[in-house]
């Protein structure tokens, strides 16, 4: 499937398409999320029945800060498409596509390990690689960077460049 | 039968040993005496005196079993040195143990991540006395390039570190060297542990 045909095939259900590089992107709001990739898995066109990841960016200072993409494949035609989805700052909480997407499981505790982003309806949504009692978003562009301060055992060390000799 | 003694003989027994001088007295001695020319005086007299503690460090240090603790990058070259080319157990050092019970140096190889800390320090805390921890290449040092939320800002925040080898990473070489370093501080350690 040529990826123009692609995005005019997707066009008259979500039109909200831009192709660029090659790749087809659809943009659809929060609410429309589920009901999109419910479309995009079982209309027999598209087929989009593998789901390749689930990211998250943050752009501070914009409206949405938050963007999640979801990327698709599909096993019988051998196309792609990509789905993304804006979030507000105030209000970060997507609905889970697990129970759509089992594989999403881990990629949603990642995003909202990393970023904070909470999925209504996710089964298990705990961290993933940071430790359990971990504080904060790393990812978010608006924490910290540098070295963070290990507390260990009752111990308190700041990382090597604040460290007082 | 005359059967003279052959001119060189490493081991003699007191008998076969050259008879004693004539003590000369006080005299100043007219060389560095090296360590080397005390044993091999020693030896002549066919008796060899030492403390408990100096054969235990000297066993200790030769006999060093690795808990292999790699991470990253640097257990490649962590495992480089136990193969031919580099050959550790020259040193003594070649049996790298996967339970920490049966290991009594620990090289951290590599950057350790927040999650690992905790893992780390419980491994450490397996390991019988006595023990020790080599801080293998600058991100178990010091948190190397890696100066984020992420890895823990120096291994010796959670256990005693022993020798640093700095490196990204280290050469086998240069671990080896670290290897002989510690047996440096393992033979002169003062008391037992």
């Amino acid at each position: 499937v040529r990826v123009d045909d692609l995005a005019e095939g997707v066009r008259a259900r979500l039109p909200d398409v831009v192709v660029a590089r090659g790749e087809v992107t659809v943009v659809v709001d929060r609410d429309g999320l589920l009901g999109a990739l419910a479309y995009v898995r079982d209309e027999p066109d598209l087929s989009l029945d593998s789901l390749s990841g689930v990211t998250a960016t943050d752009w501070p200072g914009r409206m949405p800060r938050y963007w999640l993409a979801y990327d698709l494949y599909s096993m019988a035609h051998r196309h792609r498409l990509r789905l993304k989805v804006g979030l507000s700052e105030g209000d970060p909480r997507a609905p889970s596509v697990t129970p759509m997407y089992p594989t999403a499981n881990w990629h949603e505790r990642e995003i909202f390990d990393f970023y904070g982003i909470v999925f209504d309806g996710h089964p298990d949504l705990r961290r993933i690689l940071l430790p359990d009692g971990w504080e904060g978003y790393p990812l978010r562009k608006t924490e910290d960077l540098g070295g963070v301060n290990t507390r260990y055992r009752g111990a308190f060390i700041p990382p090597v460049d604040r460290r007082t000799t | 039968v005359t059967d003279p003694a052959p001119k060189a003989v490493p081991f003699r027994t007191l008998a076969q040993a050259a008879p004693a001088k004539p003590d000369p007295g006080l005299v100043m001695p007219t060389g560095p005496v090296s360590d080397e020319d005390r044993l091999r005086a020693e030896l002549e007299k066919g008796i060899l005196f030492t403390t408990v503690q100096s054969v235990v460090n000297w066993a200790r240090a030769n006999a060093i079993w690795p808990l292999g603790f790699g991470l990253a990058c640097c257990a490649i070259e962590m495992m480089a040195i136990a193969g031919p080319r580099f050959d550790v157990s020259r040193f003594g050092a070649e049996v790298f143990r996967g339970s920490p019970r049966q290991a009594d140096l620990m090289i951290v190889a590599g950057r350790v991540s927040q999650k690992m800390a905790p893992v780390l320090r419980t491994v450490y805390d397996q390991m019988p006395e006595p023990k020790w921890v080599i801080s293998m290449g600058v991100c178990a040092s010091a948190g190397g390039m890696f100066t984020n939320y992420a890895v823990v800002q120096g291994v010796d925040t959670i256990v005693p570190v022993d020798i640093y080898v700095p490196g990204c990473p280290p050469k086998p070489e240069m671990l080896m060297y670290g290897i002989l370093r510690l047996h440096q501080k393992v033979r002169t350690e003062g008391h037992f542990k």
